[in-house]
């Protein structure tokens, strides 16, 4: 289709603006543009249109089954993006008088407590934007930590073979060494491996638990404490919380800070990207050391962006999470896992699960033998997925399993879904038997066929010019 | 209690039985028992949707939404067209996830690549990212970005925002670099101590424009000093200014980077808001974030991709320069479509209407016998004015329903928009000489 450039069309234009009721002022000259931004001109049919046929090529989560491992694409509440619309809420400046925001306030501490009970961390952050802005802030409260104890000498982080390639990228950010521990063959953390890597220099430690490969580590108390000893902080990722919440908190296994992601496990929705939000939640120790805006609240803190985050999430989050309440937070979570485990148990007889016992929110397949024997790639199995409308799995994640396909259903999907990703899946291992070279085209009815992308890369054409 | 559970309790238990389970215990089998909450949470009950509905509401209702805003600071309230309002709302772009799949997202990766395409032409720029999670942050990575192994020390004008300064002095932390504040003259920035400062270790030098204080900064004269002494210079700016204003690029500027809010995005307490970021071919490589690209798919059709992701940190891990994945991809289109709704006209319409009416406002405030601008430059919607009973003038307001400008060492700096009419700009004028006069 076409670009929106291309259906520009000069003069025209939408009715937006009053004349302006004072005298117009000029900029200096010296600041003055030579030529306007070729922005498209259009007019508001146009534009409507071009957003809906736009919109008709994208595959929300609310459109259907998503199973994305690791990103929890559940269900997006529409109540909550009703309150998220709420003049109340939208029309309010940050920095106006704290009794006119005493609403905004209520939203923040509300959400706090809620989250602080669910995560067992006393205090807590909303600045953060993301989950990788949640691990930045997480990580630079460990740093403060040892520095106002002036022991400068840790400098370095550990971190699992297994994780996402964010919490590594975090470390440096944070000016820390990063040691990557191997993990043991059945995917948890290998003890020996990180008390041979714990020492005077070890700063703490970055973890998910529920971890990649969608499995609860049973040794959780023995690495918190290891970590303890060693005189280093434990870090938790929250991006696997949707399996626990409720049921186990990350402050009850040892961890001494975390970030959630709201538009994971708290429903919020991801927007194609962002915006999400990465409430960041600390033991009572660490929480001197949370960001705070130099303009709303002064003092010398960290500030990892601007005001207090991004509210209208929150918003959304507590409006979930005021749903759920006490009953319904374990009760996702542990549906959460029960679909993971039927649905892995329903692909079992065909694709071949890394790790195959009990799963928690998600579960990993290996189709390495598979591929052997037929040729077909993990890749070509997610692109023949989008020729039924399902979204692909996560691939090739956790880089601790080759051919990774990582399914995380949630536990917003009804047993029939479940019933018909399996039977899908279960058609595709028997076509790509067949018919291999049929998968290794896919997918045949897509919006595209597969894109060039080292062409993308080689040659990049990031904009749009005029011809 | 709410439930997004589709299942029922007999379907449940069929499930269980499926993988050969008897209760849900069994699920958590790997969790030591003794970690297990052993209470529930203390959290309140859950609710009915029409009770959540009532409870959000009447929280919202402790808030006061003031009928005109002056003030801005960084957050802008500017019109929002309707337009723009409803199509970021509809569910396909809202409940995606970032468009790994191109064959299944082409929607959200056009309207990122229109948008980088808008950036680009404000800016004057040849490459622009996804966007990043708003202007403070975007200024931080803008700061990284240019550190080599021997020019690591950042320089930021003391005129700049201060929540921009203390994200980007966080963010030096992280990594063990210096960050030096460049001092400011007559609220603009001090050129001559910009000189002095600029030595060979120093990577970048940040400059706003406007300023914090409203007032226009010499941007492309201080960029000649800047390069003159070998340092990168990155500008951030206010986007709709840029529809009159010479653009960074015509400035010299080698990264533009700024707060995206003021395009259509509401002042939403803060959040979410949209860093825009953009560079010169010379250093896209360097540029954090998700970036789309232009290719073709196995038919030949023009196709949109998630691209140059050798740079990221999926790929590189410890050695990626940053960790960002989910940027503010929504608020990214929603900026899209508030700049092709407004076209370049309408911009440059809002741009002109809010230097007009703020200026105004400041000519009907100096009338005041002892109010007077601080600061002698030339400005665009902000402005700063000294006068005495600061407080006292912001609550008469306020009870007028007008939030007026934020107090900044002890003046009040103040912001106007398109969305102000002159009466109430009148208004404001005689509520702050009536307070003055009593």
């Amino acid at each position: 289709m076409k670009l929106i450039f291309e259906k520009s069309v000069s003069g025209r234009g939408c009715t937006l603006l009053p004349p302006c009721d004072v005298d117009s002022v000029s900029l200096p000259d010296a600041l003055r543009r030579d030529t306007p931004p070729a922005l498209p001109e259009v007019s508001e049919t146009e534009l409507s249109r071009h957003y809906t046929e736009l919109c008709h090529k994208v595959h929300g989560v609310n459109c259907g089954f998503y199973p994305l491992g690791s990103c929890t694409m559940k269900y997006n509440p529409r109540i909550d993006e009703e309150m998220a619309t709420l003049p109340g809420f939208t029309n309010v400046h940050p920095l106006a008088p704290a009794h006119t925001v005493a609403g905004c306030q209520e939203v923040l501490d509300t959400a706090k407590n809620y989250l602080c009970e669910i995560s067992g961390m006393a205090d807590m952050t909303f600045q953060p934007a993301a989950g990788a802005h949640g691990e930045f802030t997480g990580v630079m409260l460990i740093k403060q930590y040892h520095k106002a104890r002036g022991d400068e000498k840790r400098t370095k982080i550990i971190i699992p073979d297994s994780a996402h390639g964010t919490n590594p990228a975090t470390a440096s950010m944070c000016g820390f060494e990063v040691v990557n521990i191997a993990s043991a063959p059945d995917g948890c953390v290998d003890l020996e491996a990180l008390k041979a890597a714990l020492g005077e220099d070890t700063a703490g430690l970055m973890l998910t638990n529920p971890n990649t490969v969608g499995i609860f580590d049973e040794h959780i108390l023995d690495i918190t404490r290891l970590v303890h000893e060693a005189g280093g902080l434990c870090y938790y990722d929250g991006a696997n919380l949707n399996a626990i919440m409720g049921v186990v908190r990350p402050g009850d296994m040892g961890f001494d800070c975390i970030h959630m992601n709201l538009h994971k496990t708290f429903a919020t929705p991801h927007g194609g990207g962002g915006p999400g939000a990465g409430a960041v939640g600390c033991k009572e120790f660490l929480a001197q050391y949370l960001p705070k805006s130099a303009l709303m609240d002064g003092g010398d803190h960290i500030q990892v962006r601007s005001f207090a985050g991004n509210f209208l999430v929150v918003v959304r989050a507590l409006t979930y999470l005021m749903t759920l309440g006490w009953e319904g937070i374990p009760e996702a979570a542990q549906n959460a896992v029960l679909n993971a485990n039927y649905l892995m148990r329903r692909i079992k007889g065909t694709f071949t699960p890394a790790f195959d016992r009990i799963c928690m929110h998600e579960f990993v397949l290996d189709l390495s033998e598979f591929k052997k024997h037929t040729g077909v790639s993990a890749l070509d199995v997610a692109k023949s997925l989008i020729d039924y409308g399902m979204h692909p799995p996560t691939m090739y994640f956790p880089m601790i399993v080759h051919e990774a396909l990582m399914l995380e259903p949630t536990e917003t999907e009804s047993r029939e879904t479940l019933d018909w990703a399996a039977e899908v899946f279960c058609k595709l291992y028997t076509l790509a038997h067949e018919d291999p070279d049929f998968m290794h085209n896919a997918p045949h009815n897509a919006q595209i066929g597969r894109p060039d992308e080292v062409r993308a890369a080689r040659t990049p054409v990031l904009r749009w010019e005029r011809a | 209690m709410g439930s997004y559970v589709p299942s029922t309790r007999e379907e449940r238990q069929g499930m269980l039985e499926a993988i050969g389970l008897q209760e849900y215990s069994d699920l958590y089998r790997d969790v030591p028992r003794d970690m297990l909450l052993d209470h529930p949470l203390e959290i309140p009950s859950g609710m009915s949707e029409l009770e959540v509905g009532r409870a959000m509401r009447a929280i919202a209702a402790k808030n006061h939404v003031f009928a005109t805003v002056l003030r801005g600071a960084g957050a802008y309230d500017h019109y929002i067209p309707s337009i723009v309002k409803s199509i970021p709302a509809k569910e396909e772009f809202l409940t995606a996830y970032t468009p790994y799949q191109a064959e299944m997202s082409q929607g959200v990766l056009q309207s990122i690549f229109e948008y980088q395409t808008m950036i680009c032409e404000l800016t004057g720029m040849e490459v622009s990212n996804a966007s990043v999670y708003d202007g403070a942050t975007a200024a931080a990575e803008a700061a990284a970005m240019c550190r080599t192994n021997k020019r690591r020390v950042t320089l930021v004008s003391a005129a700049v925002h201060p929540d921009t300064i203390e994200t980007i002095r966080t963010y030096c932390y992280g990594t063990g670099d210096e960050l030096r504040i460049v001092p400011q003259k007559d609220g603009r920035t001090d050129t001559a101590a910009l000189r002095e400062m600029l030595t060979d270790c120093v990577a970048s030098f940040y400059l706003q424009q406007p300023n914090f204080f409203g007032q226009l900064e010499d941007a492309e004269a201080i960029g000649q000093i800047v390069h003159e002494n070998g340092a990168m210079y990155v500008m951030g700016c206010n986007p709709i200014a840029l529809a009159i204003m010479k653009t960074p690029r015509d400035c010299g500027a080698d990264v533009a980077v700024g707060e995206g809010q003021p395009l259509g995005i509401p002042l939403s307490y803060g959040g979410p808001y949209l860093g825009f970021m953009a560079t010169t071919a010379k250093y896209m490589r360097k540029l954090p974030g998700r970036i789309v690209g232009e290719t073709v798919d196995s038919r030949g059709e023009r196709a949109y991709v998630l691209s140059l992701q050798a740079r990221e940190q999926h790929i590189r891990r410890e050695k990626a320069s940053s960790n960002i994945c989910s940027n503010e991809a929504l608020c990214a289109m929603t900026a899209a479509v508030y700049m092709a709704a407004m076209g370049p006209r309408g911009m440059a319409e809002a741009a002109r209407q809010s230097m007009a009416k703020a200026h105004y406002l400041a000519s009907q405030l100096c009338k005041i016998p002892g109010v007077s601008l601080r600061y002698t430059g030339a400005y665009f919607h902000e402005f700063v004015t000294e006068m005495p009973r600061v407080q006292d003038v912001l609550l008469a307001l306020e009870q007028a329903d007008i939030l007026g400008g934020l107090i900044v060492d002890g003046a009040i700096l103040w912001c106007a928009t398109e969305k102000v009419e002159k009466a109430a700009l009148d208004k404001t004028a005689t509520i702050v000489k009536e307070v003055l006069e009593r």
